[in-house]
């Protein structure tokens, strides 16, 4: 549906997008995850046609789309901040799209309807864009870009202004009205809980480049680099010198999975394979903070001080945590560990 | 890139086709090949009765473009800056005061206009050439408010020697000479009565005797002077420096008509002004423009313009309107200036009044 | 929650940054679009004013086949050419500020407070700007001259102090500062300066950072354009100004027109340039950095009743002397038309209709009126039309070419009137521009002056427009085109009729050169109220004021109806 290939940005000596490849197939869901600065809404810019690119190609359905303006490339574009037009009402701004692509008014009207049903704001249609809530403006603007049936749908930090508790739920209903409507989306967002709950396929992208691709389970399962698993919110990351099926690093001898690569040169331990005994065993650490996350499995963070190398995290249950200045030992779970390149 | 192109190249044609048109409609207005249109070059004051515009073109079969070019100075400079490229065939308007620079310019041909021989010869001032014809004459006098002298038991002035006298003291309300025609005609009066030295003495005299000075003839009149009608009385200074034609003016579409305008000409204070029509050089249409200079001379157009621009014809034997004859003054020996020394001595006669009358 | 709003830097960056990020070669081809949009205005400007204006200031430094560059040296020294121009620069000064500082709190009233008659009052105030400045010299003085109004109640006479001037000059440019500043402001969104004064900003504070800001740019245009009409003053100078104060402008007209010494009106000229090419640079210095993206909101939608006793004291505080400053002057032009010989009544007019057949009339007052409109109409299509383009190529801001491009569209503001007509008359004099004796040139030159005000009312707004609503609506299928009419043009639309009012009103008053251009004869109402107050007696004169008072109608009513044409457009299907 949607290729990306070797496409650079640059602007001025600095490189917004360098050397990106990517794929979108039809009907799937695809996430740039990425931190401010990333580059991520610079490549939605690229493929909409509002930014050229300085090389490589971009393909919809397989054509080039090298000198297609924007209005004729067919796909849709939720801005960030919506960017609804102020002068027209709920109504005209969903119409848009449709008066743009020369469709009656009767039948612009029912799809109007439609769509405001589709997003929950059934019968808005004279209602002042001015007098929308963020959640109201973010549904018309989702109702105006998917209107004119996009072949392609592009999000830019699609729940970004919104709160937690909206954002958590209209993540659920996006996914499911994307699924319903078989729409092809690209979305771009610097929330890891957002893109995972939302895509097929997720895409790290660090200064320009890809850093990694591949379902949720598999980044967060395997997070390619220090960087991802930083971004991911792993902090157990430390230097490591890999030999065979172990590795040495500031916290001692950690045991790897099987078949890692040697060329493996830091370790990534999830703060769920860090088992936390008496203070005789394993790494000997200081608690230094504990943290309540809440949640249904009422986990702990646990933040420990050992006796060599960088600060560790753990995570265990509450009625496991220890207390704070607790002196305990820490085992790692070889599955849990993870090695890292670069 | 397409769109946007395309949008500039139909803004652009657009607005090339307005231009077109423009030029096509200028074109057609233009008198340019057509030798039915005779085109005459004048100022904003220019007025002529349509039936008479008829009457020549009924005579001679030319129709007359008129294009105007602001005040009389302004129209005369024009007409010497493109002189090479000439805006028409005949220049009316230039008078005396202005008419050196045109003549040295070389703006007009000669042409003898038929009834030049109705005219008197002292306002043929270039009698030997014949590049400008006289076509009219005006003077700028002295006005008087006839109520406001009555009620005071008072004369009004006659001379411009009785102007300094302390019984017109704080009377009089006259123009800049450096903008106004008036002002410049009521300042050539004074140098040509006092002699090229004595006029500053004049002045200096008139300034005691407390004479005012604003910008325009509309405020001088209309604002200041007691008699004007349109100013409603209010005005404060019975005397004003307008024109010999003013009293029959003041009068003019009154009803009912009264036994004597309100206003009286001191008649000893008088400029006159003679102005000039000519044939422009290179004009498009010469033979036009030379029938169209008969024509000016002739009796139907001379017995219009006391009515229409309220100056008096030159040819002689013009039966005068009836509010000329009964509102009118004659004003019999004015003073008047050749165009030469008005040239020559123009801006250092009224670089010294500005200093002795406004500074 | 606040890298995201970093984010946000990123695309309104080819708006806000310039050259810098946005630009590189991502913009090669908006760079084509923008010189396409400036051909037109750029060849407009060049052969309307720029070849004129060149051609007659190098025949004056030219005179006589050589370059007379003593006689720069000579002017230059003269002690009253220094008086005159110092003279023209301080009294511009005086004029603007005392312009803004009346005018801004009539910009706030206009923008927040709804009150009954406030259209027809608007227009009103454009009024005095259309007539011809011999009429307004007359109600001026007739209110604050001998014998005036302020002279039979206080004893104050103002005609013969630079005062009468100055407030001449702010009865007669009123209207610009409310209809550039006051329009932007009808349609800033109050919720911003409500936002800065929940932060705990004062009412005055709030207005200073939040609002003023905002306005700047709009501000400072208004201050331009006042300060370039009245530096080139000359109407209201020659009447109220007596013989002891002169302009520059008066003063190349007197060499100009009168004693046509050109070497001496070109210095002048240049000299003229000089100081508004001085001031261009300045403004252009100020104003660039100043100018963002505004959150724009329909103008129906931010003003409301006064509520509370201190916004009805503002109301109050603002609408009478406004209306004593603006009405009074033309209420005395209506009483003169009104008192006839025979007392009040419709004496005049009744004169006006008679003599219209009569072969001595100088115009008939019909024929004048649509000579007027047709004029104006053609000179507002052409502003609208050089100015629009010109005002779209400026849009998005870089470089120092579009800078220089701007400033030249000023430039007309700021040239004498008589260079500019004397220009025309030996630059436009030969195939295939032989323009001389074509109606067209007196539009054209009423365009000149009419374009700046397109441009400088409709930028300020169009630059407000947020980049990525054109680019939402591109990416919903429009077209560059349709994109700037279905998003930039109903936003621009309530600016464009403020620029068309104002492109029609210079027009209609015939400003600038238009008094100095060879006319076919096709009298216009000024032109005929002129010619009437240019003769004696109580008829002539109430017909001039009564054919004042019709044009004062004729132009209360088009701009009453350009405001009438609605300005939301709100859910088109």
């Amino acid at each position: 549906m949607l290729r990306l290939d070797e496409v650079t940005v640059r602007f001025g000596d600095r490189t917004a997008l360098d050397a990106v490849g990517l794929d979108v197939a039809e009907r799937e869901t695809v996430c740039v995850l990425g931190p401010s600065g990333s580059g991520k809404s610079t490549l939605l810019r690229v493929v909409a046609g509002l930014q050229r690119a300085d090389s490589g190609r971009v393909l919809l359905s397989g054509r080039d789309q090298a000198g297609v303006p924007p209005h004729k490339r067919g796909v849709g574009l939720m801005f960030q901040d919506h960017q609804l037009f102020p002068q027209r009402d709920v109504g005209g701004n969903v119409a848009f799209g449709l008066r743009m692509h020369g469709m009656g008014r009767s039948a612009a009207r029912a799809r109007v309807a439609e769509l405001l049903a589709l997003v929950g704001l059934p019968g808005a249609e004279r209602r002042a864009v001015t007098t929308l809530s963020g959640g109201e403006q973010q549904r018309v603007a989702l109702a105006r870009a998917l209107a004119p049936r996009p072949r392609l749908l592009m999000l830019d930090e699609p729940l970004g202004q919104l709160d937690r508790s909206l954002r958590e739920r209209l993540v659920v209903e996006l996914r499911g009205l994307f699924h319903r409507l078989g729409t092809t989306v690209l979305a771009v967002t610097h929330d890891q809980g957002e893109a995972f709950a939302l895509a097929d396929r997720v895409v790290v992208m660090r200064d320009g480049r890809v850093a990694q691709t591949g379902t949720p389970l598999a980044v967060w399962q395997r997070p390619a680099s220090e960087f991802v698993a930083r971004f991911l919110g792993f902090d157990n990351v430390v230097p490591a010198t890999v030999r065979a099926d172990a590795a040495e690093t500031a916290w001692g001898k950690v045991a790897l999975p099987a078949g890692t690569s040697p060329d493996a040169d830091r370790v990534l331990i999830r703060p769920t394979g860090v088992r936390l005994t008496g203070p005789g065993e394993g790494l000997r650490c200081t608690v230094e903070a504990r943290s309540f996350r809440g949640g249904s499995g009422s986990s702990v963070t646990v933040l420990l001080r050992p006796e060599s190398g960088p600060a560790l995290e753990a995570a265990c249950s509450l009625r496991e945590a220890p207390e704070e200045g607790a002196e305990v030992g820490a085992l790692f779970d070889p599955a849990e560990v993870v090695p890292l390149a670069g | 890139m397409n769109t946007h192109a395309r949008r500039a190249a139909a803004a652009t044609t657009s607005v090339l086709a307005l231009a077109l048109v423009a030029t096509a409609c200028g074109g057609s207005d233009d008198s340019g090949k057509d030798t039915k249109t005779v085109t005459l070059v004048t100022h904003d004051s220019f007025a002529a009765s349509k039936k008479v515009l008829k009457e020549f073109t009924r005579q001679t079969g030319y129709k007359v473009k008129v294009l105007r070019g602001g005040d009389a100075g302004a129209t005369v400079n024009q007409a010497v800056l493109s002189k090479d490229h000439p805006q028409g065939d005949v220049l009316f308007g230039v008078d005396n005061t202005l008419l050196s620079r045109p003549l040295d310019a070389g703006v007009f041909a000669s042409y003898k206009a038929k009834g030049l021989g109705r005219v008197p010869r002292a306002y043929q001032l270039d009698a030997d050439k014949h590049r400008v014809t006289p076509v009219d004459t005006g003077d700028i006098c002295v006005n008087y408010d006839r109520k406001w002298f009555a009620d005071k038991k008072l004369a009004p002035p006659r001379s411009l020697a009785d102007l300094v006298k302390p019984a017109y003291k704080n009377l009089l309300v006259t123009e800049d000479a450096a903008n106004s025609s008036p002002g410049l005609g009521f300042l050539l009066a004074t140098v040509d009565s006092y002699g090229g030295k004595g006029w500053q003495d004049y002045w200096k005299k008139l300034r005691a005797n407390g004479v005012e000075v604003v910008d325009s003839w509309e405020q001088a009149y209309n604002d200041r002077f007691t008699a004007s009608r349109g100013g409603k009385g209010k005005g404060d200074k019975p005397l004003v420096v307008s024109y010999a034609s003013s009293p029959p003016v003041e009068v003019q579409g009154v009803k009912p008509q009264p036994e004597q305008a309100p206003t009286g000409v001191a008649k000893g204070t008088c400029f006159r002004q003679t102005e000039f029509a000519g044939l422009l050089t290179g004009a498009r249409n010469p033979e036009g423009g030379k029938a169209l200079l008969d024509f000016l001379l002739s009796e139907e157009f001379q017995r219009d313009m006391p009515l229409t621009m309220f100056v008096n014809p030159v040819r002689e034997g013009t039966k005068l309107p009836e509010l000329f004859t009964k509102y009118g003054e004659r004003i019999e020996d004015p003073a008047t200036m050749a165009p030469g020394r008005i040239a020559k001595n123009r801006e250092q006669w009224v670089k010294t009044w500005t200093s002795l009358a406004v500074k | 929650m606040d890298l995201t709003r970093r984010e946000v830097a990123a695309p309104r960056a080819p708006l806000g940054g310039g050259g810098g990020r946005g630009g590189g070669r991502s913009d090669g081809r908006s760079v084509w679009v923008r010189l396409g949009l400036m051909a037109v205005p750029a060849a407009f400007f060049a052969v309307f004013f720029g070849y004129p204006v060149a051609a007659i200031v190098g025949r004056g430094l030219r005179e006589g086949g050589h370059w007379q560059f003593a006689r720069v040296g000579q002017v230059l020294g003269d002690p009253d050419v220094l008086h005159v121009l110092w003279f023209s620069l301080w009294q511009a000064a005086a004029s603007t500020g005392l312009t803004l500082a009346l005018a801004l709190p009539g910009c706030y009233v206009f923008a927040r407070l709804d009150f009954p008659g406030k259209r027809l009052l608007r227009a009103v105030a454009t009024v005095p700007f259309v007539l011809p400045t011999v009429v307004v010299g007359s109600a001026f003085l007739a209110l604050a001259g001998r014998g005036g109004l302020l002279d039979e109640w206080f004893g104050v006479r103002l005609d013969t102090s630079v005062w009468a001037i100055l407030l001449a000059h702010v009865f007669l440019n009123y209207a610009v500062v409310l209809r550039t500043v006051g329009g932007l402001w009808a349609q800033l969104d109050p919720r911003q300066e409500e936002a800065a004064r929940v932060l705990g900003a004062g009412r005055l504070s709030a207005w200073r950072r939040v609002t003023l800001p905002a306005l700047a740019p709009s501000l400072g245009a208004a201050a331009l354009i006042v300060f370039l009409f009245t530096f080139t003053s000359f109407g209201v100078i020659q009447v109220l100004g007596g013989p002891r104060y002169a302009t520059l402008e008066v003063e190349i007209y007197r060499q100009t027109a009168t004693l046509l010494d050109l070497p001496a009106a070109a210095v002048l000229t240049l000299t003229q340039f000089a100081a508004v090419a001085a001031l261009l640079a300045v403004h252009a210095w100020s104003v660039r950095k100043r100018e963002s993206a505004l959150s724009l909101v329909p103008a129906d939608s931010t003003a409301h009743r006064p509520s509370g006793a201190a916004q009805w004291a503002a109301l109050y505080g603002v609408l009478v002397p406004t209306l004593l400053l603006l009405l009074a002057p033309l209420g005395v032009l209506v009483e003169r038309a009104l008192n006839g010989p025979d007392g009040y009544g419709f004496a005049f007019f009744r004169a006006l209709s008679a003599q219209s057949d009569s072969a001595t009339f100088v115009v008939a007052p019909a024929a004048a009126i649509g000579n007027s409109l047709a004029y104006a109409a053609v000179a507002t299509l052409i502003a609208l039309l050089v100015g629009g383009l010109a005002a779209a190529a400026l849009t998005r801001r870089a470089g120092r070419l579009v800078r220089g491009f701007d400033a030249l569209l000023m430039l007309p503001l700021g040239t004498s009137a008589v260079t500019v007509g004397f220009g025309f008359l030996i630059a436009l004099d030969e195939p295939p521009l032989d323009l001389r004796s074509s109606w067209i040139l007196v539009p054209l030159a009423q365009a000149l002056v009419g374009v700046p005000f397109v441009v400088r009312t409709m930028l300020p707004v169009l630059r407000a427009v947020d980049v990525r609503l054109r680019e939402a609506a591109a990416v919903l299928g429009a077209s560059p085109l349709r994109a700037w009419r279905e998003v930039d043009f109903p936003l621009v639309r309530r600016a464009l009729l403020i620029a068309a009012g104002f492109a029609f009103a210079v027009s209609l008053g015939e400003f600038g050169a238009t008094v100095f251009i060879a006319r076919p004869d096709r009298p216009t109402l000024p032109m005929a109220v002129a010619r009437l107050l240019g003769r004696a007696g109580e008829m002539n004169y109430g017909q001039a004021m009564a054919l004042s008072t019709i044009l004062m109608l004729v132009c209360a009513a088009t701009l009453l109806a350009l405001e009438r044409v609605r300005t939301d457009s709100a859910g088109e299907f």
